[in-house]
C-alpha cells in the first residue's frame, strides 16, 4: 500500500509536467488541444531513439522537448492560418502523429532496459555516494523504516525537474510576453486592439504546451524503460483530470497557486489510480474508464455543490419572503372585506 | 493628419443582400480634432470606425495617418497609433487578469513585449496615479480580477487603458450605450477629461444627438454610407437638437420618417 503510494508520487510528478502543458492549452489559452495524445509519444519516441542511438540522456530529453514544441506549433498553425476548429486541429494532429511516431521509433515498441537513461545515471550517482542511506536515516530515527521506499533517486530527481519547470513557467507567465499570452486566451479582441498578434501567441502557447507534454513523455519513457507507440492514448483526459482535481482541491487564485495545484492534482490523480488498482475486481484495463469517471466527478461535483448551496439560500429567502407576503395578503383580504 | 480618401465598402456584394456600408467617403482630420458621428442604425458609423481600426478592409480607397499608409496594415499593427473603446464593456479588458496586468497589456500597445518581468515598482506607481484620476477607487484594487468589476468600472478602465499611452487617434464606438444613465454620465465626463488631458484626436460614434452636440469641435451626420451633414466650430456650437432634426429632414425628405425616431434621443 505505502509502496504503491510512493510509486504514485513518482509517476505523479512525471505526469505533472504533462498536466502543466494541458493547463497552458486548456486553461490559459482556452484551446482544447487533443494533440497531447500524439505529442506525448513524439517526445518519448524521440528521446528513446536518441538514447538508443547513443545520445546523452539529457540531450535526448531536450530533443523530445523541442520535438513537442514543433508539433504544437503545427497544431497552432492549423488553427490560426488554416482556420480549423481547435478540437478538429488537435484530432487531425493526433491521428497524423500516430504514423509519424511509428516512423520516428521504427517499430511499435522500443526497450531501454540496458541503455543509460537519466534515471539510471542518477541511480548511479546515488549509489556511489550512498545518498539513499542519508534519506533513510530520518525514517529509521522515527522507527518507520518499514514504510520507507526502496530508493529515493526517482523522487528526488523528479521533484527537482518539476520544481524547475514550475518555477520557469511561473516566471514566464508574468513576463510581458506571458501576460499577452494569457490575455489572448481571455479576450482576443482586446489583445489585438493593444497591438499584439494573437495568432503568434496562440502558436507559441500551443507549442509550449506540447513541449511540456513531450518532455513528460520523454521522462516517462526513461522511467518505464520502454517506449510504446500507444503510450499516449487517453493522455489528454489524464491531463485534464489532473488540472481539474488540482483546481478544485487547491484553488486557482493566482498563477503560482494554480501551477502548484495542477502538480498536486497530478499526484492525487495517480494516488487515486493506485488505490483503484488495488481493488480486487478492477483490472488494469479498467483504468481508462476510471479515469473518465474521475474527470466526470471532478467536473460535476463542484457545480452540484454550488447549485445546492444556492438553492438552499434561495429557499431560505423564499421562506422569509413567504412570511411577509402572507401577512400582507391577510391585510389585503381584510381591506377588501371592509370595502365591500 | 488623418486622411480618408474615397473609401468604399460594400457587404455581400453581387448578392440580393448587397448593402453599401460606405460609399465614396473622403475626409481629413486635423490634429486635436474631436469628431462626433451620429446616424441611424445601418448608416455606416461602426463600419467607418472598423475601417479605421483595421477590423475591416475597404473595397477601394486609402487611409493615411501622417504620411503613413494604413490601408494594408492589419488591426494589430495599426493599434500602435490607434486606441479603441468598444461598445461592450466586456470587450476592452481581460476578465481573468488583474487590473495591473490589464494595464501592463495596454502598455504593450506602443512598446515591443519583452521576456522580462512586466511589473516593476515604478510602473505600479504610475498605474496607481493614472487609475486615481478615474476617482472610482480602482487604484486600491490593483490585484482585483477585472471580471469582478461592474460594467461601468470596466468601461472606465477600458477608457483609461486606451488613452493613457496617448494614441494618435482615439476611436470611441458608442462606448456609453450599454451603461445605465448615471454610469453614462461618469464615462462621458471621464472621456472629456482624458481627451483634454492627453489632447487626443478623437472620433466618437453616438446614438444620442445631445451628446454629439455637447462634445467635440466637429459633427458628422451619416446616412446610407455618406456624410450628409457636417458642422464645425462656431457653426457646431450654435447647433441644437431641433436644428439637427430639421437638417436631416431637409436632406432626406419625409421618406426617412422612421429614422427620425431612431435619431431622436
Amino acid at each position: 500500500m505505502i509502496t504503491s503510494l510512493y510509486g504514485a508520487l513518482e509517476t505523479g510528478l512525471i505526469y505533472a509536467i504533462m498536466a502543466l502543458g494541458v493547463y497552458i492549452s486548456f486553461r490559459i489559452l482556452d484551446f482544447p488541444d487533443l494533440t497531447v495524445d500524439g505529442s506525448f509519444v513524439t517526445g518519448g519516441g524521440v528521446a528513446a531513439i536518441s538514447i538508443i542511438g547513443g545520445v546523452d540522456p539529457i540531450v535526448a530529453t531536450l530533443l523530445g522537448f523541442v520535438a513537442g514544441f514543433l508539433v504544437g506549433c503545427i497544431t497552432g498553425l492549423l488553427h490560426t492560418k488554416g482556420n480549423i476548429n481547435p478540437l478538429l486541429a488537435g484530432i487531425i494532429m493526433m491521428i497524423g502523429l500516430y504514423s509519424v511516431n511509428l516512423r520516428i521509433m521504427g517499430q511499435a515498441n522500443l526497450s531501454l532496459l540496458n541503455e543509460t537513461t537519466l534515471f539510471s545515471q542518477l541511480k548511479g550517482i546515488f549509489d556511489s555516494l550512498s545518498l539513499d542511506a542519508a534519506f533513510f536515516a530520518p525514517y529509521e530515527w522515527l522507527g518507520l523504516s518499514a514504510y520507507a521506499p526502496r530508493s529515493f533517486y526517482a523522487i528526488v530527481m523528479m521533484f527537482l525537474v518539476v520544481l524547475i519547470v514550475k518555477k520557469s513557467l511561473d516566471i514566464f507567465l508574468q513576463t510581458e510576453t506571458g501576460l499577452a499570452l494569457r490575455a489572448t486566451g481571455d479576450n482576443q479582441t482586446m489583445v489585438r486592439s493593444f497591438s499584439a498578434n494573437t495568432n503568434v501567441y496562440i502558436i507559441l502557447g500551443i507549442g509550449l504546451a506540447n513541449a511540456l507534454v513531450a518532455l513528460s513523455g520523454a521522462l516517462v519513457v526513461q522511467y518505464n524503460g520502454f517506449a510504446d507507440v500507444n503510450l499516449g492514448v487517453g493522455m489528454i483526459v489524464v491531463g485534464l483530470a489532473s488540472v481539474i482535481i488540482g483546481e478544485v482541491l487547491f484553488g486557482k487564485k493566482t498563477i503560482v497557486r494554480t501551477t502548484l495545484a495542477v502538480i498536486c492534482g497530478a499526484i492525487v490523480y495517480r494516488a487515486i489510480y493506485a488505490m483503484a488498482l488495488r481493488v480486487d475486481f478492477l483490472e488494469a484495463s479498467d483504468m481508462k474508464l476510471i479515469t473518465a469517471l474521475i474527470v466526470v466527478a471532478a467536473l460535476v461535483i463542484p457545480n452540484m455543490l454550488q447549485k445546492s448551496s444556492e438553492k438552499r439560500q434561495f429557499k431560505k429567502s423564499q421562506k422569509a419572503l413567504g412570511r411577509v407576503k402572507q401577512q400582507k395578503g391577510e391585510v389585503q383580504i381584510a381591506n377588501v372585506k371592509s370595502n365591500s | 493628419m488623418l486622411t480618408l480618401n474615397q473609401i468604399h465598402k460594400t457587404f455581400y456584394a453581387n448578392t440580393p443582400d448587397e448593402r453599401r456600408a460606405i460609399s465614396d467617403l473622403s475626409q481629413t482630420l486635423n490634429e486635436g480634432d474631436f469628431v462626433t458621428i451620429i446616424g441611424s442604425n445601418g448608416a455606416g458609423k461602426s463600419t467607418l470606425l472598423n475601417l479605421l481600426a483595421g477590423t475591416l478592409l475597404p473595397d477601394a480607397g486609402d487611409i493615411h495617418l501622417n504620411e503613413q499608409n494604413l490601408t494594408p496594415l492589419p488591426e494589430e499593427k495599426r493599434a500602435k497609433w490607434i486606441g479603441r473603446v468598444f461598445q461592450n464593456p466586456m470587450a476592452g479588458t481581460a476578465p481573468n487578469m488583474t487590473i495591473e496586468e490589464n494595464m501592463m497589456i495596454s502598455l504593450g500597445r506602443t512598446q515591443k513585449r519583452s521576456l522580462f518581468r512586466g511589473m516593476t515598482k515604478k510602473k505600479r506607481e504610475q498605474f496607481k496615479e493614472h487609475l486615481s484620476t478615474l476617482e472610482i477607487g480602482l487604484e486600491n484594487r490593483l490585484n482585483t480580477k477585472v471580471g469582478l468589476l461592474s460594467g461601468g468600472e470596466r468601461q472606465a478602465l477600458s477608457l483609461l487603458m486606451a488613452t493613457f499611452t496617448e494614441p494618435q487617434i482615439l476611436l470611441l464606438d458608442e462606448h456609453t450605450a450599454a451603461l445605465d444613465p448615471s454610469k453614462q454620465e461618469l464615462i462621458l465626463s471621464l472621456t472629456r477629461e482624458l481627451v483634454e488631458k492627453h489632447s487626443l484626436t478623437t472620433i466618437m460614434v453616438t446614438h444620442q444627438m445631445e451628446q454629439a452636440i455637447d462634445f467635440g469641435n466637429r459633427l458628422w451626420m451619416m446616412d446610407e454610407g455618406k456624410i450628409i451633414y457636417e458642422a464645425e466650430d462656431e457653426e457646431k456650437d450654435k447647433l441644437t437638437v431641433p436644428d439637427l432634426l430639421s437638417a436631416f429632414q431637409e436632406i432626406r425628405g419625409t421618406k426617412m420618417a422612421n429614422d427620425r425616431t431612431l435619431l431622436a434621443k
